[in-house]
């Protein structure tokens, strides 16, 4: 019934790379918001859980040449074509679920029973398997946040835009007679959190929000257009290189010629 | 001390020896058993697997003993649905190894799960979407049937038999097993090619990825054909094993003569579209995604094309010019090359299909990811070996699995 109400929306992001400083808030924030795990000895990055990763790029020249560039990376949430995500359509038990509501690519974890078909399916490396249950150090389970369910060992997670914070403020609205939220009532923690104002947030295809008009500029692009797993970050950058590291081209290919999808 | 359970006419090992032999790789299997208790109890931090690899050596494991295993189906295909009788004197050991196999195959899935108490819910929560999920049915109905096909062959143990009861029922199966071994080569054409297709699908690994035929990628229909190529190569090569290792002949020589020509036609077939694919795939396919075919074998430890000339060249293109010929078939040392040579190659594929696909970058910030299993994954690979070395020591000893075995094997005293 909800359906016949609330208009579609695809929830997504654009950021500015030419704002990102790599501070690392975004991981910060997403990971106390949401009750990510972490464990004592994180040096093995290929089993640490970060449903927010900021990437190093470089240019690949050397000093006085070299640029530095960092790239934040949430889950894409893929709407694929006409919402075949690359790790929905792939789930066995329908543990993932892109919903047409909203455009969030969430994860079950009750349903989850560790396949891990979809983190094979992920280019982006976004979806992330708990190889240990989660052990907090003393007393901070007391300061967990109560509204995200801790996940438990043998199951994948990922970035979820924060669904409960949508969920909270649509109980909100809802509370006040509305059916629709405002632009700012629904944001994620890592946007929230970014100290340059790099991440901004919103429906992409609602044209009084700031995420349509963003999407547009010259400088945007997203990861792996190609592919057409047609996700939901688009970036920002002024330098033609960080815009090129963003996708593989052949050398006699123009930066930007996939522009399906937007 | 058992002599009453083992078949009239043959001879086999002291009692003493065999459970010597048995004991030998119960060692083994119990150290399989080990490891496996370790990954369900304490979880998959046991294994050397990460975020880029979740599927690695087990998944590998799963997809190469299923396609050796694929002489299963495609020996009973040939014998009840295209009526090659010659086969009905193999069957019966293809059949074991295809119930070793895929026993095997649904052992390791259940080890490899993060969460084995939900297995389950790939039937009752069943996507069917996913490519996994045509694997998990399929393998399910399928292993039904190679059990029902299993079951006439116990029941014909010498003192089973005498059981007027176990004597009919295992009369009336073998009457009705061209309707198993149908369904079972129906079942098989699906579940093989879903776990090509668990590859072929995945849009955002361009190496895995392939278009295809309305919801099937060409995997779907390479995995089916290789399965049914090199599966027999993979009965032919234990056939002959356990003819050194008992120093018998076991089955006259027209009728591995048949299957080795079957299965050198078929890999030769095989190896032309598997050579077209790879064509399509890095003119057309990855080209469109801005990538060359370099871009997968080259910058990196390991996966050189070295890979690709091993598995289409070396485990392909030979074994199947050998098989093809009489010349080549006739030599005890040529059909032994060609054999190992397939069932190396169809497990090379199988490795690329699942490993190289983790391994490769997509993001072009990214590097290559390698990965070496733990000893806990390499134990739980051998675990099925040692089962399966297990299941065929004891069908051999006191089941009629060769047929042909009495009469190549004439015993004095009798």
């Amino acid at each position: 019934m909800t359906q016949e109400y609330r208009k579609e929306k695809k929830y997504g992001m654009v950021i500015d790379l030419d704002k990102c400083t790599g501070c690392g808030a975004c991981m910060v924030a997403c990971m106390a918001e949401n009750n990510v795990p972490f464990r004592d000895n994180e040096t093995d990055k290929l089993k640490s859980i970060t449903w927010m990763r900021v990437y190093q790029l470089n240019n690949g020249k050397s000093y006085p040449n070299e640029e530095i560039c960092y790239l934040p990376r949430p889950c894409m949430h893929c709407e694929g074509h006409n919402g075949h995500s690359p790790c929905v359509t792939v789930c066995p038990a329908i543990a993932t679920d892109y919903d047409r509501e909203t455009g969030i690519v969430s994860q079950i974890i009750t349903r989850c029973f560790g396949c891990r078909y979809c983190m094979g399916a992920c280019p982006y490396h976004a979806r992330y398997f708990n190889w240990w249950d989660p052990v907090w150090p003393d007393g901070m389970e007391k300061s967990l946040s109560p509204n995200v369910s801790p996940r438990m060992r043998g199951v994948v997670e990922k970035c979820t835009f924060c669904f409960h914070r949508y969920q909270l403020a649509y109980e909100k609205a809802a509370s006040e007679g509305r059916r629709e939220l405002r632009e700012n009532e629904y944001q994620p923690s890592c946007t929230q959190a970014c100290p340059a104002g790099a991440i901004t947030f919103g429906d992409l295809i609602n044209k009084n929000q700031a995420v349509y008009k963003m999407k547009k500029d010259p400088r945007a692009f997203r990861l792996l257009e190609r592919l057409g797993t047609n996700p939901k970050i688009y970036y920002l950058s002024s330098r033609e290189w960080v815009r090129r590291a963003g996708d593989n081209y052949h050398p006699d290919e123009e930066t930007g010629i996939v522009k399906n999808h937007r | 001390m058992d002599s009453a359970f083992i078949p009239e006419g043959v001879k086999r090992c002291p009692f003493s020896q065999f459970l010597a032999g048995l004991g030998v790789v119960g060692v083994v299997l119990a150290w399989g058993i080990y490891a496996m208790l370790l990954c369900w109890l304490k979880g998959l931090n046991q294994t050397n697997m990460n975020d880029s690899y979740g599927f690695a050596l087990w998944i590998w494991a799963d997809l190469a003993i299923i396609a050796l295993g694929g002489g299963a189906f495609f020996s009973g295909f040939l014998k009840y649905i295209v009526g090659k009788d010659e086969l009905k004197n193999i069957i019966n050991f293809a059949v074991l190894i295809g119930f070793i196999c895929y026993s095997s195959a649904l052992l390791i899935l259940a080890i490899d799960i993060g969460q084995p108490l939900r297995g389950w819910f790939i039937f009752w929560h069943a996507n069917v979407h996913s490519m996994l999920t045509e694997v998990a049915f399929c393998l399910s109905c399928y292993f039904g049937v190679l059990t029902i096909e299993y079951i006439p062959l116990i029941l014909e143990n010498r003192k089973i038999d005498k059981i007027p009861f176990f004597h009919n029922l295992s009369h009336n199966m073998h009457e009705i097993m061209a309707v198993f071994a149908s369904t079972g080569a129906f079942l098989s054409c699906f579940h093989q090619g879903s776990l090509g297709g668990v590859a072929g699908v995945l849009f955002g690994r361009p190496f895995a990825y392939r278009e295809g035929l309305l919801v099937w990628p060409w995997t779907f229909f390479l995995f089916t054909w290789s399965a049914a190529a090199y599966g027999p190569c993979f009965t032919i090569f234990l056939t002959r094993l356990l003819e050194k290792i008992t120093g018998k002949k076991l089955v006259k020589d027209n009728v591995i003569d048949l299957l080795a020509k079957i299965s050198g036609w078929m890999i030769f077939t095989y190896i032309i579209a598997k050579i077209i694919d790879t064509w399509y795939w890095a003119a057309v396919t990855v080209h469109s995604k801005g990538q060359t075919l370099m871009d997968f074998y080259d910058d990196n430890m390991f996966y050189g094309l070295w890979i690709l000339v091993a598995e289409i060249v070396v485990g392909g293109i030979f074994p199947a010019l050998i098989l093809l010929t009489k010349k080549g078939r006739n030599s005890e040392a040529l059909l032994w090359t060609a054999v190992i040579l397939a069932c190396l190659g169809v497990c090379i594929n199988r490795w690329v299909m699942v490993l190289q696909v983790m391994a490769a970058p997509v993001l072009p910030f990214e590097d290559w990811a390698l990965y070496y299993p733990s000893w806990q994954e390499v134990a739980t690979t051998i675990l099925p070996v040692a089962y399966g070395i297990i299941l065929v020591m004891i069908s051999y000893r006191y089941l009629p699995i060769f047929p042909q075995e009495k009469e190549l094997n004439p015993i004095e005293s009798y």
